[in-house]
């Protein structure tokens, strides 16, 4: 490969000062941190957010937060959590962190612009912060930003708070192109010798399909986003039809409210598998790791990831089948989001089937692992109820949908980034974190939100509203399901807070805990052999490794080791049959 | 071993509450039994291989954990196994898709014996429309939304001369009579909900869109916003009534029509007026006028009151006071409230008409001695 022998000629320009070695650092490792730190950071910020709105709902009047407030918490809480948090910190820390290492590159292939992508990515992160600051305070039109509410009076935030939402979304959208036009480049042009496609851990593939998502996802989100702000400031009808704003006629006319919705769930859909993707990648490489076992059916898994991926653009009318579009479209949109349940259950399959025959080490990367999978199959199962179009007619805007979706793409992504946290740690600081606290931390976390979010969709299927601000004088509510509001919010308060455990954890075991040496896991795949721990600037010393096999070779019969790293050939651990790796 | 306990535990719990658990569907009260029947056959097929993945887990969970001297098998795939799965989940999938399908083929058709029924959302109301004898409901545009035309019915179109129009938040409707809710907003996005009908619809400001449900159980139901309107959106209810087709027919004729309304054969006293303005441009959405907590200051018993402003001084609240809040919402901000209020343009006979509801609601307040609930309510009943 071009890239491997020209980069092994190269001299390394080792960063000397302080500030380009932590700040405007172009290392795709320190990048990855600061994406992390950041993200980590506002989905804090988040975290508070919707403990205010579980007060709200458990105990109303308790802290007197008055409806606007609601919603913009409500509004302000999705966009961080989706946006900010898990695609920043999948494709901005764990993509930016994991692919060099994982397909042995000395960096990013543009380190500049993957230093760019983070600094405007902190920008977006700032002005959409700044919106708490301004007169009128954050939008409160939910993150769907549904105009013509989104830009209407009657809608807190109208005053500044949605312009610096759209503003930021689109500084988001070039971060992000930045970022993903390296992980694309850098995947396709930079794999070092012996690294072929169908040798890549499954993390790679999964950051890789994602990252493509997103670069064919966002613009639909940038236009819209554009747009809207056109329909705003200047007074332009892309999504304004002639309309009354409380009872005033506005200037508006010709405009079409569904076209938003259009571009927006053609970028909404993917953006699930935007995050869902390098989640399935993950937790594929920890289940094989910790059960020391090659993963089950590798190619399948690939394409797998690569039908899911393509699917994921012809689904998107499933988040509209009440929104008065022409009704005929469900059938079409009901079908193919049955058809991608196929890829994703053999996914399921495959993880369990690699447990399977395995020998299980109760590891915590692997216990919220094992959560993933339980917490992700009832958000699968639960999304077959939404995605069948009459089911979904009275389900729909109701509490089963935000069940539904918090089981399926926040908690469920969301232990795979802990879990991934845990597993990886030790080669970013070269530290391992401290077990009993991870215990403590995984037990709280995965228990609290199975008893949040599974009690939540019966409210649903009770009728039950989402984004309700209240729900007093609705007599078709039972009064015990007040009760179970209560009892959400509390378990909600107590994972909400008990995630201190983590941070904790993050930061004493950043210089107390127990070094971890090159490979404590003893794990395959490349990132483990890197000669430093933490890796240096460049990864892997003068010459570029040389790989030989796949990532998943454990437990091969016969030999001493339970595993065979990347970088080893069949003569050097003794193999002497032609036994190979999946794919070598 | 303990997380496949835990596992265990989970997975029965998850049943058992799924089956006794107190908050199940609303008593069906439309032509929509067969959305609750795919729904149990979802419940059902989803049940089963949440069970059946879940225990497989389980075991081997329990079998494969690690113990001295237990290794791996070395093994990668199994083509046969990988299809068979496939072929189990392709059938499950269509089990699913295929009645679904079948009723949705239902749903997208409205019967030819529908009734047409106009409903109009606007932040933070209902209003109905009925056509006429002619059967035929008049064209509308917003243009033509005047104090009086609300509906924005244009007055040329002969056709909506006799539309009966509702214009309180409550609709009533003939017991097993198809309808064919035709869905218009004037404003934002809205959602007519009615828990018991099973179906429901978005409405957008600029088409018309539509649903259809057969109510066939004689009762009153909530029917409330599903689509994020605004702040007031969770405030946004009314009722849906069944009666017979007797009482229907009775309560439809005493119902004015768009020309009864334009030729004012209908009038209101001056607070009346007030009323329907209030109601109209969204004031009572954020002013509750029966004394429980709301975004703005209610209005029950405000009118004479004492207020303290947020710089805290005082003042009494009068005639002058009301008018220069409303044109002016930003001059004196009472204390402890936000201010979120935008200025209104009113002519000076409706901000006289707005006032002199305001001071109705004192009035009635010192004939209704237990008017003062308890300030932690948030919600305003407008009926």
């Amino acid at each position: 490969m071009a890239y491997a022998e020209d980069a092994e000629r190269q001299v390394l320009h080792e960063p000397k000062s302080y500030w380009t070695k932590y700040v405007w650092s172009q290392d795709h490792k320190v990048i990855a941190i600061q994406y992390s730190l950041t993200a980590i950071t506002v989905g804090l910020i988040a975290l508070v957010l919707s403990g205010l709105m579980r007060m709200q709902l458990g105990f109303p009047g308790v802290l007197d937060i008055n409806a606007s407030e609601y919603y913009q918490y409500m509004t302000m809480h999705g966009m961080i959590m989706v946006i900010y948090l898990l695609t920043a910190l999948f494709l901005g820390g764990f993509g930016n962190y994991l692919i060099p290492l994982m397909v042995g590159a000395r960096d990013m292939v543009f380190p500049y612009v993957n230093m760019l992508s983070y600094w405007v990515y902190l920008l977006s992160v700032l002005i959409l912060i700044s919106s708490f600051f301004v007169p009128g305070g954050p939008t409160g039109a939910g993150w769907t930003l549904y105009p013509p509410q989104a830009i209407s009076e009657g809608t807190p935030g109208t005053e500044w708070g949605i312009i610096l939402m759209l503003v930021s979304l689109i500084f988001f959208i070039v971060a992000a192109t930045m970022g993903g036009l390296n992980y694309v480049t850098t995947v396709l042009q930079a794999r070092t010798h012996g690294m072929t496609l169908m040798r890549m851990p499954l993390s790679v593939w999964g950051i890789f399909t994602a990252t493509i998502l997103a670069l064919l996802a966002f613009p639909a989100l940038f236009v819209s986003g554009v747009m809207m702000l056109l329909d705003k400031t200047i007074g332009t009808s892309f999504f304004m039809p002639e309309m009354m704003s409380l009872g005033t006629q506005m200037s508006h006319s010709g405009g079409s409210p569904v076209l938003f919705q259009h571009l927006f769930w053609f970028f909404g859909h993917p953006e699930v598998y935007i995050v869902a993707l390098p989640a399935f990648g993950i937790i594929s490489d920890i289940i094989s790791v910790h059960a020391r076992k090659i993963i089950f059916g590798y190619k399948m898994m690939v394409w797998a990831i690569v039908a899911i991926g393509g699917l994921s653009f012809i689904v998107w009318a499933h988040h509209m089948y009440v929104s008065g579009m022409n009704p005929y479209f469900g059938f079409f949109f009901a079908t193919t989001t049955l058809i991608i349940a196929v890829p994703t259950a053999l996914k399921v399959y495959n993880w369990i089937l690699t447990l399977w025959q395995g020998d299980i080490h109760f590891t915590v990367p692997m216990l919220f692992a094992l959560a993933f999978i339980l917490t992700f199959l009832v958000g699968g199962l639960t999304g077959l109820f939404l995605g069948n179009v009459v089911v979904d007619i009275p389900l729909s805007d109701t509490y089963f949908v935000v069940a539904h979706f918090h089981m399926v793409m926040g908690v469920a992504p969301i232990l795979v980034i802990f879990g991934a946290i845990y597993h990886w740690y030790p080669k970013i600081t070269g530290r391992m974190l401290n077990d009993t606290i991870g215990k403590l931390h995984f037990w709280i976390t995965f228990l609290g939100t199975y008893l949040i979010y599974f009690p939540m969709h019966y409210l649903g299927i009770q009728g039950m509203p989402r984004r309700y601000f209240s729900f007093e004088g609705l007599e078709f509510i039972s009064q015990s399901a007040y009760i179970l509001n209560q009892f959400i919010t509390v378990v909600a308060i107590i994972v909400g807070i008990s995630q201190v455990l983590f941070i904790y954890n993050l930061i004493h075991s950043f210089t107390k805990g127990k070094p971890s040496g090159n490979n404590p896991w003893k794990a395959a795949s490349l990132e483990w052999c890197t000669p430093d721990t933490p890796p240096h600037h460049g990864n892997w010393g003068p010459k570029l490794p040389v790989v030989y096999r796949g990532a998943y070779d454990y437990s091969i019969p016969g030999l001493t080791d339970d595993f065979v790293s990347q970088t080893s050939t069949n003569a050097s651990v003794g193999i002497v049959s032609d036994i190979e790796g999946e794919g070598s | 071993m303990l997380t496949a306990i835990i596992m265990t535990l989970l997975v029965i719990a998850s049943v058992v509450f799924h089956f006794l658990n107190p908050w199940q569907q609303t008593d069906l009260a439309s032509n929509w039994e067969s959305m609750d029947q795919i729904l149990s056959i979802t419940f059902l097929v989803c049940g089963l291989f949440f069970v059946a993945i879940m225990f497989f887990l389980i075991y081997c969970l329990v079998r494969y954990r690690h113990r001295e001297g237990h290794t791996a098998h070395y093994g990668s795939h199994n083509k046969k196994l990988e299809g068979w799965l496939i072929a189990v989940t392709s059938l499950g999938i269509c089990a699913l898709l295929a009645p679904g399908l079948v009723v949705y083929g239902q749903f997208v058709k409205p019967p030819d014996n529908a009734m047409n029924v106009e409903v109009l959302g606007q932040q933070w109301r209902w209003a109905f429309r009925f056509p006429g004898d002619d059967g035929l409901l008049g064209t509308t545009s917003v243009k033509h939304i005047g104090p009086k035309n609300q509906f924005g019915i244009n007055p040329s179109d002969p056709n909506g001369q006799d539309d009966r129009l509702i214009h309180t938040n409550e609709l009533r409707l003939p017991i097993d009579q198809p309808i064919n809710f035709l869905l218009r907003s004037i404003d934002v996005l809205h959602n007519f909900y009615v828990p018991q009908l099973r179906s429901k619809m978005d409405l957008i400001p600029g088409i018309v869109t539509s649903f259809w449900a057969t109510p066939t159980v004689i009762g009153r139901y909530e029917a409330l916003c599903a689509e994020l309107c605004g702040v007031g959106h969770y405030n946004m209810r009314g009722h849906l009534v069944v009666v017979t087709q007797a009482e229907f027919d009775t309560w439809l004729s005493e119902q004015s029509t768009f020309s009864e309304i334009m030729t004012g054969k209908t009038s209101d006293g001056l607070s009346d007026q007030g009323q329907q303005l209030a109601q109209n441009r969204g004031c009572i959405a954020c002013h509750s006028v029966d004394g429980s907590k709301s975004l703005g200051p209610g209005w029950l018993g405000l009118y004479g009151k004492t207020e303290t402003l947020a710089d805290g001084s005082t003042l009494s609240v009068d005639a002058s006071y009301i008018e220069e809040s409303i044109v002016n919402p930003s001059a004196k901000i009472v204390r402890d409230y936000p201010p979120v209020m935008v200025a209104y343009e009113f002519s000076e006979e409706q901000l006289a008409a707005i006032t002199a509801y305001i001071q109705s609601l004192t009035s009635e307040e010192s004939s209704a001695p237990q008017a003062d609930t308890p300030m932690n309510k948030n919600i305003t009943p407008q009926d």
